[in-house]
């Protein structure tokens, strides 16, 4: 009954949230800030992460798929395949998860305890609209970006791992990399990313928001954000991946 | 002026406010004073609207706030200031881009200069020009009473609501706080509502005072009659502390 509960809640406050903004210049400046707040602040993180992973990935794979009956070049295809299609859109957007959805949760959590949106509703503006509107579309606008600076860095990373330990040629691992690539795949990784981060923003906004008492429940809240949104980009991943890949 | 009218609040089994009836006038400091869990801050909350009564209602200038929906109940509120116990500045904005806030928001027709020139007016009126690029978190409490003030007077408040205004500040700068609001209030002709238990308060300000108890309106008068009043509940907060006894 309590996921219901919530689910209701949840749907309520996107209601509210999508209500038409009062001041729509102050709202532009808002997603401008959130994007600086949200996304380039993340980069760093995305950006080691993703080299990393793209040469781990590269060196896994090489060893192992070392069969005479394998081409090489499949490394390479692999590596690709396997940072396009999931490292780069759902690893990445965990890992925001983690790092922008506590973010959101405890920003919102602490203005309630501490009466910031209680003086906002006074004045007569619509809170959850004017809270976790712009966080939801700059997360829409930014995250997609931040997952294509990641593929390219994944990719990278792998042609450094080839390059450093020579787990195959290079050039093989480039042809393998351009192997029947399909657009596809980008717009597949790119439409997850835009999912997930609508997920993170308004779960996170909502832990957040509903957030009462003090600063242990302000914890409390951003520990939610992040185990709820995680949980749901899995879900979700698996209905996404059903629905456009298969 | 504000009607309050059989105004009653229940969580769950508790009643909260039982039936109070009470009109606020124009340009006076009506004060509400009580015990703690008196009713004082779900009373205030009703108010404002944070909190929908369960009957009775409350009016503004004879409009039934209670009653209204959405975008008319906005409109009522943007003729509302709001000074809270925590200040509840907005952190990450400067002291002048709070009082500027409601100002944002509210006043398209506005040039940024206009917008400007009322912030610094509102923040010379509170004497506390000087710190306007100054961060929340970067000025005293009673610096963040001043701003919150500024900002709820921004906007020309028709209503301004002070919810315990003097916590956590010295004796004297909360007198400094209580004579600013009684100042504002006569000078801008606006209804004044403050929550405090502070008979400081009450004595220094109190035009009409409110006492509840256990959720009920106890009883009303001005800030010299509560001396004399004669009832029980009353004259044991008016004289709980010992000085009061011997002056009494």
């Amino acid at each position: 009954m309590q996921l219901f509960y919530h689910i209701g809640k949840y749907l309520d406050l996107l209601v509210q949230i999508l209500k038409r903004p009062q001041n729509a210049k102050i709202y532009r400046q808002k997603i401008i800030l959130e994007m600086d707040n949200l996304g380039l602040e993340s980069l760093g993180i995305v950006a080691i992460i993703s080299v990393f992973m793209g040469a781990v990935v590269t060196i896994q794979t090489a060893f192992n798929t070392d069969h005479p009956l394998l081409p090489t070049y499949a490394v390479g295809f692999a590596t690709r395949q396997s940072i396009i299609l999931e490292f780069s859109p759902t690893i990445i957007s965990l890992i925001l998860a983690g790092k922008v959805g506590s973010r959101i949760a405890s920003e919102i959590g602490t203005m309630r305890v501490t009466e910031q949106i209680d003086a906002l509703e006074v004045m007569g503006i619509n809170s959850p609209g004017y809270l976790i509107l712009p966080k939801i579309i700059a997360s829409m606008i930014v995250n997609p970006m931040l997952v294509v600076i990641s593929i390219f860095l994944g990719v990278f990373g792998g042609w450094m791992a080839s390059a450093l330990t020579g787990v195959i040629p290079l050039s093989h691992y480039m042809y393998g990399i351009l192997f029947e690539f399909s657009q596809y795949d980008i717009f597949y990784a790119l439409f997850k990313t835009v999912v997930f981060a609508f997920l993170i923003a308004s779960i996170s906004g909502y832990f957040g928001f509903n957030t009462r008492g003090g600063a242990l429940e302000v914890g409390h809240s951003s520990t939610k954000a992040v185990v709820f949104s995680s949980i749901y980009i899995i879900i979700f991943n698996l209905i996404l991946t059903q629905i456009l890949l298969v | 002026m504000i009607q309050v009218k059989e105004l009653k609040k229940n969580f769950g089994d508790l009643e909260v406010l039982k039936g109070i009836n009470t009109t606020f006038e124009r340009g006076k400091t009506n004060l509400i004073i009580g015990q703690s869990g008196s009713g004082k801050t779900v009373f205030m909350k009703c108010l404002v609207g944070l909190l929908e009564p369960d009957q009775g209602g409350v009016h503004y200038d004879n409009l039934n706030f209670t009653r209204m929906k959405g975008l008319e109940r906005n409109i009522i509120r943007q003729k509302m200031g709001m000074l809270f116990q925590g200040s509840a500045l907005f952190d990450s904005l400067n002291v002048e881009e709070n009082v500027m806030f409601p100002l944002e928001m509210f006043n398209k027709d506005m040039s940024r200069k206009e917008k400007l020139e009322r912030a610094h007016f509102c923040l010379d009126r509170v004497n506390i020009l000087d710190a306007n690029h100054l961060f929340p978190a970067e000025i005293s409490g009673g610096m963040k009473k001043r701003v919150a003030i500024a900002r709820a007077i921004a906007n020309s408040p028709d209503y301004l609501f002070c919810d315990e205004p003097n916590s956590g500040l010295d004796p004297t700068t909360a007198i400094v706080i209580d004579q600013l609001i009684s100042e504002i209030t006569k000078e801008f002709q606006m209804t004044t509502v403050i929550n405090t238990h502070d008979m400081n308060s009450v004595m220094e300000i109190g035009d009409h005072v409110v006492f509840l108890y256990k959720g009920n309106l106890c009883w009303e008068g001005s800030s010299e009659e509560i001396l004399t009043t004669g009832n029980k509940q009353v004259e044991d907060f008016v004289y709980a502390s010992e000085l009061m006894r011997k002056l009494k």
